[in-house]
This record gives C-alpha cells, structure tokens and sequence, in this order.
C-alpha cells in the first residue's frame, strides 16, 4: 500500500492561536488546537501530494472588491483577518497558478456572514474569506463562472447578499432550517435578485439531518444542478457544525460524512467556516475533509465513540429532506419563468431590510435598489445606516456591467447628496477601482 | 586533548586537539565494508605518539548507520501498532514483522479504547517463531499517554533482547514518523552495539579508556550509554560534522551559509545566530522520514569529481561520480580537471586533465580554456541556485499565529562559509557569482572532524501540561507529576528545563556547555461551556546545538 494524494492538495493551515473574538467564546484561540494536534500526528503534511502553502495577507484592494466597510477596513478588520482571507487567497494563487490541483484552507476568523456592507462583525464573522478569493480569482485570472457551496450548518446569508444579483455565480447554501437557527433565513423562496433568479439556491433541512440526508441533497439536488451550470471553479464553504457533537446546533453529520461529502462534490477550493465541537468533532472531520480532498482512502477516520445506528435519521426527515429537494430542483428547472415573473415591468427594483450585527450588537437598515437589465448583473445601490454607526450611500458596477448601467451607477455616485451621508462609496469592477466621497 | 574522528565517503578523517588547537590531522582511506577497521587504525595512528592518558573526550561521527539503512542491510526488526482513529496504519508498514492492533488513545492523551492483549500475544508468537530479536511498540498519540506502549512492552516481557517504546525517542507528534524512527533505531541496535562495544574494547586495549561520545545528526552528541538507547540519531552525520566544523570556525552573531564541497556533493545548511536551523519535523533518510532530531540540509549531486556532460548545447554537472578527476586518473572530466586545466590547482596530471577537458570543449565549440571556464561556473552557479532554493523553502514555512507572521524569522545569508576538499578553490569564484562573502574555514579538509571533536551534547525536551486532567507529562523522559489549575507557563519552562539539564548531563553534557533555550512555547486557556476549565501549556526546550570551544585564526 503506498501513501500518495492522486490530486495534488494544498493546505493552509492558520489557526490564529493568538486571537479571539473574546476569551470563552466559540470563536477562541482553542478551537482549532486539536486539529492541528490531529493533523501533526496523522503525518498528513507528509505525505506526498500535500504540501502546506504559507497564508499570506490580503491587500485593501482585495477587500474592497466586495466589501463596503464603514468606516473603513482598518475599523472592521483585525490583523487575523487579513491573514484568513489572505489564507484563502494564497490557496486560489496556488491552484490558479497550477502548482496544487485543489486544496483546504484551515483559517480562521470565518467569514461567510460578512454582507456586502460592513459595519461590523456578525455571526463571528467580519469579512467574507470566500468571497474575497473569489473576486480576486476573476481579476487577476479571468475566472467567470463559480459555484459556491456552503455546506456550513448555518445560512451562508453574507454570501448570499454579496451574490445576489450575480448570474455568473451560483451559490447553494444547505443548512438547519432558519426556523430553528440563527441567521434565521435561508428558504427556498430567496432565490436571488431580478437579474439572477435561480443563482441562488437554499436548502433548510430540518433538525437531526444524518448522513442520509446530507449526502442525499448532495447527490440528487446539488451536484445535477452543478452539472448544468458548469462551473470553472466550484468552491466549498465549510462549516463543521452539522456534527453530531456541535454545542450550537441540533444535527446528525458525521466525519465519514463530511468526507464522502467532498467526495462526490469534489471542490476545488474548501474553506473553513463553523463548526465548534472543536475536541469530538473538528479534528476527525478536518483529517477526513483533507484526506478525501487528496483522493487518499478516508474510510478509518472516525470520531472514537462514532455509532452509525445511533445517528440515523427518522422517516419523518427523510420525508422532509426530499420535499424541500424537489422544492429546490423545481425552482432551478423553472429559473427563467421565476425570473420573468420576479421583474414584471420594473426598470428598477427596490428592497428594504434590517440586518442585525449579533456579535457587535449594531443594528443596519438598508434600501437596496437595483438596475434591472438583461445584459449584466444590473447596477447596483445601497443606502445604509447603522445604530450606532454612520450612513452611508454605497454604489456598485458589476464586473461585466452593460454601458447602461455603468452611466446609471456614476450617475448615482456623483450626484449623491454628499450632505444626507457620512460617506458615498463608489465599487467600480470593471476598473477594478474604489472610490470615496467624503463630506 | 580531544580527539574528532569523521567517516566519510572515501576518507576518514581525524584530528587531535589540545587547548592550543590542533596538533595533529590525519586522514585514512574508508574501507566501506570494514568501517571497524577504517576507525581503528585512523585512532592508532593519531595516538601513535601521544599520551593516551591525557585524551580527555574522543568524539565519533561515522556513517555506519546511515550506510546501513541506505543499503538496506538493517536487521529484521518487529513491529507492535495501536492506532485508532485516522489512516489505515498498513500504510506504515515497515515490512515484514509488522503487526497492528486494536487500541486508541486520542489528542488529550485519553484512552478511547482498550489495547487488545490477546492481539498482543498473537503478534508476539509470530514473531518469535520468526526468530525476531528486536521489537519497536508505537501507539498513535503515545507521547500524550505512553500508556499502551507501556502495557505492550510489559506484556512482551523477556522474550525479545530489545524492545524500542516510541514514546521515549521523541516528544513530538507524528505517528507514521514515530513509526518509522522506532522501527530504525530497534532495527539497527544490534550493529551499532556491536560496532561500538567493539571500538571500546580495542581502545581499553591500547590503554585509551576515555569515553565515547557519538555525534548525532543535529550537530550535537551523545554518549555510549545514551546512544544504545536511541542509536538511531547517529545518522546523517556527515552534513552533522560539516556544520559543526562550521560552528568551530566562525561562530558569528550573524546568518550564513555553509557548503561542504565533496567529491560527489555539496552539503549546504544554514547557521543564524552561531547555531544552525533544524528540520522542522525531523531528519529524512532513503525512503524513511523520522522524528530524529536533524540539521535543516540540502545536498545536490554537484562536487569535484561530478561527472561533467554537455546537455543542449551546455555543460552540465553531476549528479554521478564516475570516479576521481581524469586528472588524478579517472574515466571522465570533472570540475576539478576544469581546475587543473586553469592551473587553479597545481597537482595531477595536466595533460590528461586537458584531454578530458577537450571533449567537452569540442562539443561545446569553445577553446578548451574557456570551456574549463563556463564548467567550473556552471558547478558553482549550480550550488548556489541549491542555496537560494534552500533559503526560500525555509522562508516560506507556514506559521500558526499572527504574531509569528509578522515577527517569523526571515533568513538572508550574508555570507558563506565554505569547507571540504577543494573549498579553497570553489571560494574566489562563489564569490564573485554571488556578489557574498565567502570564506573558506581553517583546515577546511578536516573541518568535519574538528567539528565532531568540539560539538557539544544536545537534547531537547517537550513537556504537555493538561491542567483540566491535572497532568503535566513528558513521556520521553518517563516525567509525570499532578499538577493543580494553578499551574503556570512559568512553572511548566522551570519543569521543563530540569528536565532538559537532567538529560543533557546523563547524555554527556559538560555542565558549563549547558546553554538551555525555550524552543516552542504555547498555552491555551480551555473553555468549555462558557467557563474556563483548564489550561494546555506545550513547551519544547532545548541544548541549542554549538561547539564547546572555537578554533579561531588559521591554523
């Protein structure tokens, strides 16, 4: 038998074993202690084919891209969070460049509650390490089409709000169902903006989900619709906390599931999210998610008191876990008829929407309006104001944006009137470019 | 006096020093089948005119390990394994004798399941019918709780000569290595006892009772005693002897390069600070990756005597040895008959030197001077470009903390120090090429042995301290004391260091070459619930590995 990766598998591995949001709490210098202590003593940097990449840090421009932060980033983001998106980063780099195959960035602070505006941290999350890679990818190496899978127990709803009105990325969250789960959304009628309907895909899934459901989702909802929708890069959000053990939520995964989950979804890029079981959990569930991304047979890594017989799910749930698939797979065979019916007549589309910071205690309102257009994913415009915090008017040109709607968002940026905000913010993708107006 | 005695590929090397400096160097052809004999009559003749009884230290480096496990002429040796959880541990298997079974300990270091004795017993049958003398115990995570290699050892009881716990060879985590290294040291015991018993015996024989020690392959040593119960950190030992040799000449406060110019290879390491950088997760030898505590090296296949091609339309260098240079009658051209022919080098014959130099010259289209030229570039440009691989590998290393990211060591060499047969006369050009400082070291054909003879005893130390379970253990060391929610950082450095001092004299040390350093510190404050309930504290100490005196000017 010998030992080899057959895809060439790069690791970060940042633990941020000096920061934490506060001493006991989840998100703390210990939680990924174990891990490492797993990973150090299965020798898994040593075997051929896996090679660990030094994280690096991300650049302002990197964030900018997809974030509004308020005031700045300097106020949002501590050192730790440079070098997690910075992880994430040097990892996409690495395979961009051809030197791994597919690779697992293991940092930490997470991100996939991070909005487009930031005001502050949510749901221990500040900025978005997924997303941040991503709109790095597509600048520096014209990548277009990406799937996101977020496989976190909680709703990915910063994610979701950065690609809203993206057609060219799909993203598919499943999650405990936001009925019984912080961030509380994340049903299958959010289904993305009028230029995007059907690029956003939610699948709740009720308490005590097991493998069955899991991999169920994984087989006959989520990897037919990726088939179809070809991405060139399918990167993978992932949460640790639908595991048996997790203090936090209330489901049944496993370390063998997580494992075959990777299998069948094979990611090109997984990052870290949740999960805070950090001794019963994390470190079977992080040596099987590296295995499996390696192709190196995973079938002995299991949580020493693992029992399958006393995680299977009840009837009931598979019920339910197939109901809200076939939900789902309705939704995206039927995506241009929701579309068409989304739009009606409107030239614009406006939403409202509170947004409240739990971890940082500041509450948001937003008006979002959208340009609704059939050649790009539609200008964008937001008017935020947060308490305590400031206002601000945030104004966005989609990478690939139509002439139309790049004069409709300059027009919103330089005339705004700079004296109803603290701030007027101008992302110009297809520039590549972040423009500030002040008082 | 001192005396260093280094084995090399073709010469074994030896020196005698007194606190003057050297007073005598000599050197031997290696018999590689009887390195016994190499040895022996390398000491003879140093002590041939000397008072043996004012030989104070004899300290050796030899590759009789290293050739063994290269060669594959190890003895069978057995191997017990209780993994639990993770890879299928078949995927380490070290042969024949190697026997897996059930048992789990996991990170904390608690027993998750029980080892299954009556697998034990099997395994312990088959292998004593298979006439195995020496046995290797590894359980995944012993070094948190040596527990079931404990209960496995003394299950096994008197029926084997040696049996080899993993938990005692290293502190650190990395079961397929701690595998590995326990496998190697049980299964070259028998030949290192021998070898070395018998170097004692002919020794007291001639009125030469001085101790022994045994360089190891992180530049430092160990005595006899310590080297039978871990006989496999005496491998690696030439780039060991390189940078010691290197630590004798210059210990410098700055970062430099060193690079051991052989016939066949260039050894290179890195020293900062007047110590050199270690392997991160231990010494790699043939196909075998260890927890042996190693210089961080590199070696390439371009010395003196590398063969020299021409491939498209250049020269290239090594990476085979045919032989000696065609100057000193060999069958095809060197670097070093580059050199004869440039008249860099005075000795051998020059005549064949340009013959052989000619060839290449032909091929290449270029008068033969300047074909001996672009070959002794081409060697030299070649190790650099290893040196500056070497250096950013270093300086890419992960890191696990903000802290270490910004302050995490960068290493840029200045300077080079260069040692080994034709040192003197790769330097000028090095130099030039690379736009650094090169020095050559004093006696830099014996520098090796100089190194071996003044290299001071190392060790190192991890202690884990669970406060949660009460425990602070350094199973290496057979160290476990209770330990209140009291316990400190402070306290676990104190703990620590007496432990590493205690070591350090048992392996040898002299109590004034005792510099202890912290290597590796971290603690943890462990939270569960929303309450704190304990604290992890991990500390790595060591012998920071250096010379015991500095051989200063040239000699």
């Amino acid at each position: 038998m010998t030992l080899r990766a057959r895809h060439k598998t790069g690791l970060v591995f940042f633990p941020a074993f000096d920061w934490a949001i506060s001493p006991n709490h989840p998100e703390r210098e210990e939680r990924l202690l174990y891990t490492r202590d797993q990973v150090q003593e299965e020798g898994l940097l040593d075997i051929e084919g896996i090679e660990e990449l030094r994280a690096d840090m991300v650049t302002a421009a990197d964030v900018q891209r997809v974030h509004f932060c308020v005031p700045d980033l300097w106020h949002v983001m501590t050192e730790s969070h440079f070098i997690s998106a910075g992880g994430a980063k040097a990892l996409a780099m690495a395979m961009a460049e051809k030197r791994v195959e597919r690779g697992f960035a293991l940092v930490r602070p997470p991100g996939h509650h991070a909005m487009r505006v930031v005001h502050g941290a949510r749901g221990f999350c500040n900025v978005n390490n997924e997303a941040i890679m991503i709109e790095y990818l597509r600048a520096a190496y014209g990548i277009e089409r990406v799937a996101i899978v977020d496989t976190d127990c909680h709703h990915g709803d910063g994610t979701q709000d950065i690609y809203w009105h993206d057609p060219d990325t799909l993203f598919i969250s499943l999650h405990q169902d936001g009925r019984t789960l912080y961030p509380g959304s994340g049903f299958p009628q959010e289904m993305g903006g009028p230029n995007a309907v059907g690029t956003t895909l939610n699948i709740p899934l009720p308490p005590h989900t097991s493998e069955e459901g899991f991999l169920y989702t994984i087989e006959e909802v989520v990897q037919p619709i990726l088939a179809e929708f070809r991405p060139q890069l399918v990167v993978n959000s992932a949460g640790q906390d639908n595991h048996y053990a997790d203090p936090i939520t209330n489901m049944d995964f496993s370390a063998q599931g997580y494992a075959r989950l990777i299998e069948l979804l094979q990611p090109d890029i997984s990052v870290l999210e949740g999960g805070y079981s950090i001794e019963d959990a994390l470190p079977y569930v992080n040596a099987g998610i590296i295995l499996a991304m390696a192709g190196i047979d995973y079938s002995h890594v299991t949580e020493p008191d693992y029992d399958p017989a006393k995680h299977r799910q009840s009837a009931d749930i598979t019920g339910w876990v197939h109901k809200v698939g076939d939900t789902v797979r309705e939704i995206w065979a039927r995506r241009e008829a929701l579309q068409e019916k989304a739009r009606g007549n409107d030239r614009f589309q406006r939403r409202q929407r509170s947004i409240f910071y739990d971890t940082d205690g500041i509450s948001e309102t937003q008006q979002e309006t959208v340009r609704v257009c059939d050649d790009c994913a539609g200008a964008l415009r937001i008017e935020s104001t947060a308490r305590p915090g400031r206002r601000i008017l945030a104004v966005h040109i989609p990478r690939r944006a139509c002439a139309a709607c790049r004069r409709t968002a300059r027009q919103w940026y330089d005339t705004a009137e700079t004296d109803r905000f603290d701030m007027v913010l101008l992302q110009d993708r297809p520039t590549d470019r972040f423009e500030v107006r002040g008082p | 006096m001192i005396i260093g005695l280094d084995v090399g590929g073709t010469h074994t090397d030896v020196v005698l020093l007194n606190q003057d400096g050297l007073v005598e160097a000599l050197k031997v052809p290696t018999d590689t089948d009887d390195l016994f004999h190499s040895v022996l009559q390398a000491l003879e003749k140093i002590t041939a005119h000397v008072d043996a009884a004012g030989v104070s230290r004899l300290v050796l480096s030899t590759t009789l390990t290293t050739n063994a496990i290269v060669q594959d002429t190890i003895a069978p040796a057995g191997m017990i394994v209780s993994s639990g959880p993770g890879l299928d541990p078949d995927f380490f298997r070290t042969g024949q004798h190697y026997y897996p079974v059930p048992g789990s300990i996991d990170h904390r270091g608690r027993e998750r399941k029980p080892v299954e004795a009556a697998a034990v017993e099997a395994a312990a049958r088959r292998m004593t019918a298979d006439g195995i003398r020496q046995v290797g115990v590894v359980g995944k995570f012993s070094v948190r709780n040596p527990g079931h290699e404990i209960a496995i050892r003394r299950q096994l009881g008197d029926r084997f000569e040696r049996i080899f716990a993993g938990h005692r060879l290293s502190g650190r985590l990395n079961f397929p290595r701690r595998i590995a290294t326990t496998f190697l040291n049980a299964a070259v015991y028998p030949l290192h006892r021998d070898f070395f018993q018998a170097v004692r015996k002919s020794l007291e024989k001639r009125g030469l009772a001085v101790p022994i020690d045994i360089l190891k392959a992180d530049g430092g040593t160990m005595n006899f005693n310590a080297s039978i119960d871990s006989p496999c950190e005496t491998i690696l030992s030439g780039p060991a002897a390189s940078v010691a040799g290197a630590l004798a000449a210059d210990p410098g406060p700055d970062q430099c390069l060193v690079l051991d110019v052989g016939g066949t290879t260039t050894d290179m390491a890195v020293l900062v600070e007047a110590a050199p950088l270690l392997s991160p997760a231990g010494g790699r030898i043939g196909p075998h990756k260890t927890l042996v505590r190693a210089l961080y090296t590199r070696s390439i296949a371009v010395g003196g005597d590398s063969e020299v091609r021409v491939a498209e339309g250049r020269p290239a260098i090594g990476p085979r040895r045919r032989g000696s240079a065609m100057a000193f009658g060999g069958p095809a051209p060197t670097p070093t008959d580059a050199l004869v022919v440039l008249g860099h080098m005075q000795a051998g014959d020059r005549q064949r030197a340009r013959e052989g130099i000619a060839e290449v010259a032909a091929r290449l289209n270029l008068p033969v001077d300047q074909a001996a030229e672009r070959i002794f570039d081409r060697a030299c440009s070649a190790i650099l470009a290893a040196a500056d691989e070497m250096v950013a590998a270093i300086n890419c290393r992960p890191v696990h903390t903000i802290h270490a990211f910004k302050e995490g060591l960068q290493v840029n060499p200045g300077r080079m120090l260069v040692m080994g047969g034709p040192a003197s006369l790769f330097a000028p050009r090095l130099q030039a090429l690379s736009g650094r400082p090169c020095r050559v070291v004093p006696r830099p054909e014996v520098a090796n042995a100089i190194g071996a003879a003044l290299a001071r005893t190392t060790c190192e130390v991890t202690l884990v301290v669970d406060t949660e379970q009460g425990l602070a253990t350094a199973p290496e060391e057979n160290f476990s004391r209770r330990v209140t929610g009291a316990y400190s950082l402070e306290e676990a450095r104190r703990d620590a260091l007496e432990l590493l001092e205690k070591k350090a004299l048992k392996r040898g040390a002299r109590p004034e070459d005792l510099e202890l350093e912290v290597v590796e510190e971290e603690v943890f404050n462990m939270v569960r619930g929303f309450s704190t309930t304990g604290r992890n504290i991990r500390v790595r100490v060591q012998v920071k590995p250096g010379v015991i005196g500095s051989l200063k000017g040239d000699l």
